[in-house]
């Protein structure tokens, strides 16, 4: 088990070191002067635009040379500095990501959550049910194809503007500010239910097939033909099955928490939903390339955070890399 | 996210059928008879050909403005006009073809590099192991978009062969994970053995003991690239990075949203290219599921 962490843990600080770096060069490989970006908002003589230029230069830290660049950002991304915004200047790029970022656990750990467990438990009800099985798995593979945001428009469509019963856009009603109050809370819960269902449905597709083409496989394993052939109940031999079906569907999550978090990008823009990946969209219009980085950064932080906790809830869930042995499969 | 399913089949490494040549007739004997299979398979063909043949009967330029704003489907605009008047039915064959140009091109290039990582990694094994898992979680981190962003910053001008390449430089990398665990398996095997013991060299090994007996496995890694391309390439065009000069299914959904399709009910420019493109994916998701039952005696149902 130590041998196992160890490993893990030398590939995630050589993955976090190349993704800091590549992501450190993002601003600096962009052709054009993210300062004379800003500056060309306020017009005025060249002497003053020259001053407000090193001004803004040291501000940034863009006045010294590249390697110093490079080690600075180390030690400010150490003290959780990420920089200034320019599309929101003078705000700290921490400050705007800080505010996003409970939209973003919102909205994506029920829906990863919940997903995973309802799309598992369905899929491997449903496999070698001849009438589910006909129904589930062309349902389940039409929605884990769905574009994320073609979901979200749809549903903003019917349920928001044909309908009237959902508010399509922000995360709570204009005329609120918030607050511990019912109105506020329920007003949150409102607009978050449209992209938190958009979400659920694609990702509730791709756990329910997975989980029936995997369970299928370990249904056809000599062990649970030979459970099965000492009368053991049909509950008991999918238990089996499922408890084996799942460490891949455990890796699989690992693997696909990428194209997951892209998803949420698009639905939150679908839906203005104020989280990160709204941000970004802002970002890239408005060529904000130091936010831009410092979302990439918080996304890819997530990311192998979330990665970090699926490894040891495999070491729970599968005991062959608890003693040592080649369980692992990611 | 069918993906997983592949790694999933590498894990249960001791049931990749060795075949033979005289198996083919076999195969074809259950892909006839396949309903998932020739499902998926019609439903692609269909769009290949809309996408082949529709163009031909469109009568005017994908951009121009030439009816009046916001029309319903009508006999002289089969699938309605958009909010600036643009013909939506051209729009939606043009971006037809461009959809299955990215799932060729990109997700040809992710096949092409999973396999040659997968193939290198998992038979060396060791350091080379090591370096390319680490090069591959690396890629599996960043997210695509990263990449595109610097790329649309310097190419104001970008076409759908630019979009695919880059799809296919970061989506190979869990088709690298499935094929590295299958060569994995294949390379401990007795043949292999064999062949390694009689000199023969590590290139010719793996493309003359290993590789024909994954290639149904193989096949099924380039019909999810494909599937997976396609969905990033929308998702790519509806945050605007995608394509500039030419129309896709993912841009018309971009410009749908942002001229209000929406707020004015213009259900007929947004519901055809979300809709293609599930029917597209999934029919392809489908047919891999029957070409897996074809391929694996187990999977059959009696």
């Amino acid at each position: 088990m130590r041998r196992y962490f160890g490993r893990k843990i030398v590939v995630y600080l050589s993955t976090f070191f190349l993704a800091v770096t590549i992501d450190w060069a993002i601003p600096r490989f962009m052709p054009g002067n993210p300062i004379l970006n800003l500056l060309t908002r306020v017009a005025g003589r060249p002497e003053t635009v020259q001053h407000m230029y090193n001004y803004y230069s040291r501000i940034f830290g863009l006045d010294i040379p590249v390697w110093k660049q490079y080690i600075n950002f180390w030690i400010a991304l150490f003290h959780g500095d990420l920089g200034t915004s320019v599309l929101m200047f003078p705000q700290k790029v921490t400050a705007i990501i800080m505010r996003a970022v409970p939209y973003d656990i919102f909205l994506l750990v029920p829906a990863i959550l919940l997903s995973f467990y309802a799309g598992n438990k369905f899929g491997a009800f449903a496999a070698r049910t001849k009438w589910l099985d006909n129904t589930v798995l062309p349902l389940g593979y039409m929605l884990t194809a769905t574009p994320y945001m073609w979901l979200g428009i749809l549903l903003a469509w019917s349920l928001g503007i044909v309908a009237g019963i959902f508010p399509i856009a922000g995360a709570y009603g204009f005329n609120l500010q918030p607050s511990l109050s019912w109105v506020f809370i329920l007003s949150l819960l409102e607009h978050w239910f449209l992209p938190f269902v958009s979400l659920f449905l694609v990702y509730f597709g791709g756990w329910a097939i997975g989980m029936r083409n995997m369970i299928i496989y370990e249904l056809e394993a000599d062990y649970s033909h030979y459970l099965e052939a000492l009368g053991a109940p049909r509950s008991l031999v999918r238990k089996y099955a499922y408890r084996n079906a799942i460490l891949p569907q455990i890796t699989g999550l690992a693997l696909q928490l990428g194209v997951v978090v892209a998803g949420a990008l698009v639905t939150e823009v679908v839906f203005s939903y104020p989280g990160i990946g709204y941000w970004i969209l802002q970002a890239i219009q408005n060529q904000d390339y130091f936010l831009i980085q410092g979302c990439f950064l918080f996304i890819i932080i997530m990311v192998l955070i979330a990665n970090f906790i699926i490894d040891i809830v495999y070491v729970i869930v599968d005991p062959r890399t608890r003693l040592g042995m080649v369980g692992g499969s990611a | 996210m069918t993906e997983q399913i592949n790694i999933e089949k590498s894990e249960r490494m001791d049931k990749v059928p060795v075949k033979k040549q005289k198996k083919v007739n076999e195969f074809i004997y259950f892909a006839i008879r396949n309903n998932k299979l020739k499902i998926g398979l019609g439903i692609v063909l269909l769009f290949i050909l809309l996408a082949l043949i529709g163009p031909l009967f469109a009568k005017y330029d994908w951009n121009a403005y030439i009816g009046p704003m916001s029309q319903p489907p009508s006999r002289e605009f089969w699938f309605g006009t958009t909010t600036f008047g643009q013909d939506v039915y051209t729009q939606f064959v043009l971006g037809l073809r461009a959809t299955f140009l990215v799932g060729i091109i990109g997700g040809g290039l992710g096949t092409l590099i999973g396999i040659i990582i997968g193939f290198v990694a998992g038979y060396r094994g060791g350091i080379v192991d090591e370096v390319l898992n680490v090069l591959t979680n690396v890629v599996l981190v960043i997210p695509t978009f990263a990449l595109l962003l610097i790329v649309a910053a310097y190419l104001k001008v970008r076409g759908i062969m630019i979009e695919s390449i880059f799809i296919g430089l970061t989506a190979w990398p869990w088709a690298a994970r499935a094929i590295r665990a299958q060569t994995f398996s294949l390379r401990s095997r007795d043949f292999v053995d064999l062949a390694r013991m009689s000199g023969m060299k590590p290139l010719k090994i793996i493309f003359t003991e290993i590789a024909p007996n994954m290639m149904s496995y193989l096949l099924m890694t380039f019909i999810l690239q494909f599937g997976g391309a396609i969905l990033i390439a929308a998702t790519l065009d509806f945050i605007g990075l995608g394509p500039t000069n030419t129309i896709s299914l993912g841009l018309m959904m971009n410009y749908a949203v942002m001229w209000g399709a929406l707020q004015f009910g213009n259900w007929w420019w947004f519901v055809p290219p979300g809709f293609a493109i599930m029917a597209i994916v999934g029919s392809l998701y489908i047919m891999n599921v029957g070409l897996d039952e074809v391929f694996n005696p187990k999977l059959r149902e009696m």
